[in-house]
C-alpha cells in the first residue's frame, strides 16, 4: 500500500485508535474497585493479542535472527494468555463462591456506582 | 474471500473484547468477561493464522507450547499474595514482546520503510523497552530481591531524562536515517536504561501507581504496533489496555493526592526518614498491650471495622484475620473491611486477598463509604496498614502526607494498631495514630498476633 491508500488507512486506524481508547476509558472507570486486580490481569491477556502481531511477522521473516525475536515474542505472548485468562478465572471465583445472588443492597451500590445500565 | 473472512473474524475478536470489559464491570458478570476474552482471543489468533501463511510451524508450536507451560505454571502454583509481582512480569513479558516483533518488523523492512512506521515503530519501541526495565525492577522490588526504598541521589532527575532525551534524539536520528539499522540497538539499550532508572528511583508504596502506568505503556506500545502492521485488533486491544492502565493510575493517583509526575520524579520516602524519625523520640509514648488485652475490648465491641494494609499481605494474614473475624460474627459483633485504594502494592489488592481468605464482598467498605461510620466503631484493626490512616495527613501542612485522603480511623472509639517494630511506614512519617490515647499498640508480626488474639478470644468468651 502506498500513497492515498496508506493515508487513508491511517486516517481509518487513528479513529479506531481514538475510539477505543474513548471507550476504553468509560468501561474501566464502571470497574468495581473490587475488580481492579483480576481487570489488570485481563486487560494485560487481552493486549497480548499482540501475538498477532509476532505470527504476522512469522509468516515471512527474512532471517533467522528476525526468526529468534519473533520466535521469542511469541513464547512471551502465549504465556501472558494462558496465564492472564487463567489467573483471572482464578481470581473471579474468589469472589464468586460467597456473592452470587446474595448481595445485599450496600454491595450492589458498591459496584453499580456510577455503571449505567440502562 | 479470505480476507474478508480474516476482517470478519478480527470484528468478532474486537466486540469480544470490549464485551469482556464491560461484563467485567461487576463480579455477577466478571466470570463471562473472562470468557467472552478467552473467545476473543481464539478469534484473532485463527483469523490471523487464516490469513497469513506460516512456514515455520514448528517454531510457532514449539513456543506456544513453552508459553502454554509456562503461562499454566504462573498461574497454578501463583500465591494470591504474589499477584503484583505478577502483573510486574507480565507487563515486562508483554512489553519485551511488542518490542521485539517492533525490531524484527523493522529490520525485516529496513530498505525502503516508509517515515510513518519507522516513526510509530521507534516511538513504540522505546515505549516497550523501557516498560521491560521498568518493570523488571518493579518485579524485583516486589519479590523483595532488591531493597523496594527509591534509589535517591542528587540530580537523579537529569540523569534520568537525559537517557531519556538520548534515546529520543536517536530515535529522530533513526527516523531521518532509516537504512542505519545500527541505531536501533543503541536506542534500544537507552530506553531500556531509562525504565530502570525511572522505577529504580520509586519505592514499594508507589507501586500501585508505577503498575498501572507501566500497563499503560504496555498498552500504548501494543497499539502502536497495530498501526504498523494496520492490524486492527491489535490497535484496539492495545488502547484499551492502555486506557485501562491510564485510568488506574490516576485512581492511584488521586487517592494519594499525587501528581503523575510526582509520583514519577517525587521519590518520597528515604529523605523524610531522617527528620522524622527523631519525632518518634520527642518523648511521647506509646501504649504497648498484648493480644490478651485486646481481647477484653472486643468482647465489649459491637463493631469491629479492619484495616487491612500491605504488612497483611507479607505476613499472610488473610486466613486468620477472616479466622478473627468469623468468631467475633459468632458473637454477633458486626465485622466490616475498610479499604484505601492504594493499601497494598496494586489496584485491588486488598480485595483479592480478602476475597481468598473467603471473606463476603459486601463486607469490603471502600473508603468514602466507611469513613462516616468511624465514630459510631467501637474498635478499629489496622492490620499491616499505616500511612493511609496517619491523620497527619489531615492537619500537618508539613507532612508529605498532607492532603492524602485517609481512612478515618483515629475517629473509632478504641484503635489496635497491629506493628512489626515502630519503624515509620514507607512515607517515612511517624504515625500520630500511635500516641492516641485510645490507640492500642500491638507489636509483633500481623499473622501471629492475630492467630493470639484468636486464642484469647477463643479462652475468653469459654
Amino acid at each position: 500500500m502506498s500513497g492515498d491508500a496508506a493515508q487513508a488507512d491511517l486516517a481509518v486506524n487513528l479513529l479506531i485508535f481514538l475510539i477505543s481508547t474513548f471507550l476504553g476509558i468509560e468501561l474501566i472507570r464502571h470497574v468495581s474497585r473490587l475488580l481492579h486486580t483480576p481487570l489488570m490481569a485481563l486487560t494485560n491477556a487481552i493486549s497480548s493479542v499482540s501475538i498477532v502481531a509476532a505470527l504476522i511477522v512469522l509468516a515471512e521473516p527474512k532471517n533467522d535472527f528476525i526468526l529468534i525475536l519473533v520466535t521469542i515474542a511469541l513464547a512471551l505472548s502465549a504465556t501472558n494468555i494462558v496465564s492472564g485468562f487463567m489467573i483471572t478465572g482464578r481470581i473471579l471465583r474468589m469472589f464468586a463462591p460467597n456473592g452470587g445472588r446474595k448481595k445485599s443492597a450496600k454491595g450492589e451500590e458498591q459496584n453499580g456506582k456510577g455503571s449505567a445500565k440502562a | 474471500m479470505n480476507d474478508l473472512l480474516v476482517a470478519y473474524l478480527y470484528v468478532i475478536a474486537i466486540v469480544l473484547f470490549v464485551l469482556s470489559l464491560r461484563w467485567m464491570s461487576e463480579v455477577k458478570t466478571s466470570q463471562r468477561g473472562n470468557w467472552a476474552g478467552v473467545v476473543g482471543m481464539i478469534f484473532a489468533v485463527g483469523g490471523t493464522l487464516l490469513a497469513y501463511q506460516i512456514q515455520r510451524i514448528d517454531l510457532l508450536v514449539g513456543a506456544v507450547i513453552v508459553g502454554t507451560i509456562v503461562g499454566m505454571l504462573i498461574a497454578l502454583k501463583l500465591p494470591m499474595t504474589a499477584v503484583p509481582q505478577r502483573t510486574a512480569m507480565s507487563h515486562a513479558f508483554g512489553s519485551l514482546a511488542v518490542a521485539l516483533v517492533g525490531a524484527s518488523e523493522y529490520y525485516n523492512r529496513a530498505i525502503g520503510i516508509d517515515t510513518f512506521s519507522i516513526s510509530v515503530l521507534s516511538a513504540e519501541m522505546i515505549l516497550g523497552f523501557l516498560t521491560f526495565t521498568g518493570s523488571c525492577i518493579a518485579f524485583a522490588k516486589l519479590q523483595g530481591l532488591i531493597p523496594g526504598k527509591p534509589l535517591i541521589y542528587p540530580g537523579r532527575i537529569y540523569v534520568s531524562l537525559s537517557s531519556l532525551g538520548i534515546a529520543i534524539a536517536l530515535a529522530v536520528y533513526f527516523i531521518l536515517n532509516p537504512a542505519d539499522s545500527f541505531i536501533l540497538p543503541v536506542m534500544a539499550a537507552f530506553a531500556l536504561l531509562f525504565g530502570f532508572l525511572l522505577v529504580m528511583a520509586i519505592g514499594g508504596a508507589d507501586m500501585p501507581t508505577v503498575i498501572s502506568i507501566l500497563n499503560a505503556y504496555a498498552g500504548i506500545s501494543a497499539a502502536g504496533l497495530g498501526f504498523v502492521l494496520d492490524n486492527k485488533v491489535l490497535i484496539v486491544a492495545g488502547s484499551l489496555d492502555g486506557s485501562s492502565g491510564f485510568i488506574l493510575a490516576m485512581i492511584m493517583s488521586q487517592a494519594m493526592n499525587r501528581s503523575f509526575l510526582n509520583v514519577l520524579f517525587g521519590g518520597v520516602g528515604a529523605k523524610i526518614l531522617t527528620e522524622s524519625s527523631s519525632a518518634a523520640q520527642q518523648g511521647r509514648s506509646v501504649q504497648s498491650y498484648t493480644p490478651e488485652d485486646v481481647a477484653t475490648v472486643l468482647e465489649n465491641a459491637r463493631s469491629v471495622v479492619f484495616v487491612p494494609g500491605y504488612g497483611m499481605a507479607v505476613s499472610q494474614a488473610q486466613h486468620v484475620v477472616k479466622e478473627l473475624a468469623d468468631l467475633l460474627e459468632s458473637k454477633s459483633i458486626d465485622v466490616k473491611y475498610a479499604i484505601h485504594p492504594v493499601a497494598g502494592r496494586m489496584p485491588g489488592h486488598m480485595n483479592v486477598l480478602l476475597a481468598e481468605a473467603q471473606v463476603p464482598y459486601e463486607q469490603l467498605w471502600e473508603m468514602d463509604r466507611i469513613n462516616p461510620l468511624f465514630p459510631e466503631t467501637d474498635v478499629a484493626i489496622v492490620v499491616g496498614a499505616n500511612d493511609v490512616t496517619n491523620p497527619a495527613a489531615r492537619t500537618k501542612a508539613d507532612s508529605p502526607l498532607y492532603g492524602m485522603p485517609i481512612l478515618d480511623v483515629d475517629k473509632a472509639r478504641t484503635v489496635v494498631f497491629i506493628k512489626r517494630s515502630m519503624n515509620p511506614g514507607f512515607s517515612g512519617m511517624d504515625n500520630e495514630l500511635f500516641y492516641l490515647p485510645h490507640t492500642m499498640m500491638v507489636f509483633g508480626d500481623a499473622k501471629k498476633v492475630m492467630a493470639d488474639l484468636v486464642a484469647a478470644i477463643k479462652s475468653k468468651f469459654g
